[in-house]
C-alpha cells in the first residue's frame, strides 16, 4: 500500500472512489446506494476494511457482493449477507434507529452547508429538470452519524442556492441544524473529482481543505458557484497506490464479466 | 363467499370451501385466474392501485395487462416507480403519482414520467411525492389499519411544502415533534412471487422489498406467479402470505421480466440500457407499445416478440 502511482493512470472517478474508500474505518456499518458510493465501500471491504457491513436500502444487511451491483436490488447483494429484511425494517430499526455510522449520497445540486438537491431543477410546479427525488436520501441525511457526499464539481452542481431541499446538511450552518432534532451529524465531506471540501467547525460552511493530485485551488474556486473559502493549506490527496487500483480495477472487471454472461 | 372452513393443522392454517371462488380468504378456494380476468374484475379506471417490487420481482406481466385493459384515471403508488411505471404513464393510465424515487435504475431518467412532469404528456400527472422511509411507513399504517405513521424525517426539507400528505405531530408523552403520513390503503396491490401452493399461499424470498405491507394495506390484491408447486421449501429470508390475503392469483412465467426472479433468472441489465433510446423519443415509444404490449395478447408473447423468450427460463 505504500508504491504510488502516475497520475495519467488513474481516471477521476478512481480517486473519488478510492477517496472516498479510505475514509471508512474498519468495521464501520455504512448505508450505500448504487454508483460511486457501492463501489467505494467494496473498496473498502477489500483493502483495509474487511469488517465493514454495508446495508443497502432494499434490505440487505452485511451485503458482501462479488460484483458491483447494478441496482439496489440485485441478487447478489442478498446472496451473501448476513440478513435480508423488510424496507420500513431497515429504515426504521437500523437507520432511524441510530445503527448505521455512515451514510453515503450524491447530489444534483449542493450548497455551501451541504443541503442537497435531487428533486428538481427551477420550480417544482413547473420544472426544468424532473430529478429522480428523494429516494431514501432523506432519513440517511437525517439519522447517519457522518454522511460523505460523492459528486463531481462543477458550478451546475455546487450552487449558491438549491432549487430544492431535498436532503439536510448543516442548514442555514451554526447550529441551525440542532434545531430540527436529528440523532445524525450531517456531512462530514465532499468528495469531488477536484478535491475534498469539509464543514468549518463552527460556521460549518464547506470548506476546500483538501487538492487530488494536478489539481489547483482556482480549478475549485471555477467549479463552485459561491465564494469558495480555502484552508491556509489544502492538504494534498495521495493518489491512489497499486494495491487500491489493482483491487478496484479487479472488482470493475469481475462486474462487467458477469454483466456479459447476463444480458 | 363460501362457508368458513378453517382449522389450524401442523401449525399452518388450512382453508376448504365450498365455494368456487370465494376470493380473499374467508374460505375461498385458492383464487387461481388468468391475468386477464383479474385485471378486469379488480381494477377500475379511477382506482389507486400499488404494483411493488423493490428492483426484483417486479409485477411486468400485470403492468402490461392494465395497459392493454386502457385503465385510465388511475392513482399509480409505488416506492420507486420504474419502467413499468413509466409505460402506464406514457401510456395515459395514470393521472396522479405517489411515490418516493423515479428512474431507470442504474441507467438514468425516466423519459416519460419527466414528460409527464415537464410537459403534461400525454396528460397531466399529479404528484404526491414522499421520501422512501415515508412511503414505507405509510403502507405499514395501511396494514395496521392506522390513520398515519410517525417517523423522523423531513423536517428542515423542502418536501413538507409541496406534499400535503406530510404534517408535523407533537408526541403526547415527550412532547416531541415528529413528522406524521397518512396510511395508504390502495384499491388493488399487484406484485409478483415465485410461487404459490395449491391451496393459494404465495411465498416470495430473496429481497422482499415492501411487498408484504403493499399486501396487506390493500383492499384487492392480485399475486401473479413463477409457478404453483405442492409444497414450499424452506428459504432463507423467505416470506410466506397466507391464501387469506390474496384475491386472485395467475401463473406468469417470467412475469418480472426485465427485473428477476431470485432462483428462476437474472436481471436483463441489457433491457433496461435498451430502454433508455426507446423511452426517450415520445414516437418510438408509441411504435414500440403498439408492438410488443398492445399487439400481443399475453406476457407470454410479449417476451417473444422482444426476443427474451430465453431470458426468463
Amino acid at each position: 500500500m505504500t508504491e504510488t502511482v502516475e497520475k495519467d493512470s488513474y481516471t477521476t472517478d478512481e480517486m473519488i472512489t478510492v477517496a472516498a474508500a479510505r475514509e471508512l474505518w474498519d468495521g464501520a456499518v455504512c448505508f450505500i446506494g448504487i454508483g460511486l458510493p457501492s463501489e467505494a465501500a467494496n473498496l473498502a471491504r477489500a483493502t483495509h476494511g474487511p469488517n465493514c457491513s454495508l446495508v443497502y436500502e432494499s434490505g440487505t444487511l452485511g451485503a458482501k457482493p462479488d460484483v458491483l451491483p447494478l441496482s439496489i436490488g440485485e441478487g447478489v447483494l442478498a446472496e451473501h449477507a448476513d440478513s435480508v429484511v423488510s424496507v420500513p425494517e431497515v429504515f426504521n430499526y437500523w437507520l432511524q434507529a441510530g445503527r448505521v455510522d455512515v451514510g453515503f449520497l450524491g447530489a444534483a445540486q449542493i450548497d455551501r452547508f451541504g443541503n442537497i438537491n435531487t428533486t428538481v431543477i427551477g420550480p417544482y410546479d413547473d420544472p426544468k429538470v424532473r430529478l429522480p427525488g428523494a429516494g431514501g436520501a432523506p432519513e440517511i441525511a437525517a439519522s447517519a452519524k457522518e454522511v460523505i457526499v460523492m459528486l463531481r464539481h462543477t458550478p451546475r452542481a455546487f450552487v449558491e442556492e438549491v432549487s430544492f431541499v431535498t436532503s439536510v446538511g448543516y442548514r442555514h450552518g451554526g447550529d441551525s441544524r440542532r434545531e430540527l432534532g436529528y440523532s445524525g451529524g450531517g456531512p462530514t465531506v465532499i468528495i469531488t473529482d477536484i478535491g475534498v471540501l469539509r464543514p468549518h467547525p463552527e460556521t460549518k460552511e464547506f470548506t476546500l481543505t483538501g487538492l487530488h493530485p494536478g489539481a489547483t485551488i482556482e480549478e475549485a474556486r471555477e467549479a463552485t458557484g459561491w465564494d469558495l473559502k480555502v484552508a491556509d493549506e489544502p492538504a494534498a490527496t495521495e493518489p491512489p497506490t497499486d494495491e487500491e487500483l489493482r483491487v478496484l480495477r479487479e472488482l470493475r472487471a469481475r462486474t462487467e464479466r458477469a454483466r456479459g454472461t447476463r444480458a | 363467499m363460501g362457508r368458513v372452513d378453517a382449522v389450524w393443522g401442523d401449525g399452518r392454517l388450512i382453508v376448504s370451501s365450498s365455494s368456487a371462488n370465494g376470493g380473499r380468504g374467508v374460505g375461498g378456494a385458492a383464487p387461481f385466474a388468468e391475468l386477464r380476468e383479474a385485471v378486469t374484475e379488480f381494477v377500475e379506471d379511477g382506482d389507486s392501485i400499488a404494483l411493488e417490487g423493490f428492483t426484483h420481482l417486479i409485477p411486468s406481466a400485470a403492468a402490461h395487462e392494465v395497459i392493454r385493459q386502457e385503465k385510465r384515471n388511475l392513482t399509480l403508488i409505488r416506492m420507486t416507480p420504474d419502467l413499468i411505471y413509466d409505460q402506464m404513464i406514457g401510456m395515459g393510465c395514470a393521472s396522479k403519482l405517489i411515490f418516493s424515487w423515479g428512474g431507470n435504475p442504474g441507467v438514468g431518467s425516466l423519459h416519460r414520467f419527466r414528460d409527464a412532469i415537464e410537459n403534461g404528456w400525454p396528460n397531466p400527472l399529479e404528484l404526491e411525492e414522499h421520501s422512501h422511509a415515508g412511503m414505507a411507513n405509510r403502507y405499514v399504517a395501511g396494514a395496521s389499519n392506522l390513520p398515519f405513521a410517525v417517523l423522523r424525517g423531513y423536517v428542515g426539507t423542502d418536501l413538507p411544502k409541496v406534499t400535503s400528505t406530510i404534517k408535523p405531530i407533537t408526541c403526547p408523552f415527550t412532547g416531541e415533534e415528529l413528522m406524521a403520513v397518512p396510511a395508504l390503503n390502495p384499491d388493488v396491490a399487484i406484485i409478483h412471487a415465485q410461487q404459490a401452493d395449491q391451496r393459494g399461499n404465495v411465498m416470495l424470498w430473496g429481497i422482499t422489498g415492501i411487498q408484504k405491507e403493499a399486501v396487506l394495506s390493500a383492499k384487492k390484491v392480485i399475486v401473479t406467479v413463477e409457478e404453483v408447486v405442492e409444497e414450499f421449501q424452506a428459504r432463507p429470508f423467505g416470506i410466506v402470505l397466507p391464501s387469506v390475503a390474496v384475491d386472485a392469483i395467475a401463473v406468469e412465467p417470467g412475469g418480472a421480466h426485465p427485473s428477476y426472479a431470485d432462483d428462476y433468472y437474472d436481471r436483463d441489465n441489457a433491457f433496461y440500457e435498451a430502454w433508455d433510446p426507446i423511452g426517450r423519443d415520445r414516437e418510438r415509444f408509441r411504435g414500440w407499445m403498439e408492438r410488443h404490449v398492445l399487439g400481443v395478447e399475453s406476457f407470454a408473447e410479449h417476451l417473444r416478440s422482444i426476443g427474451r423468450e430465453e431470458a426468463t427460463r
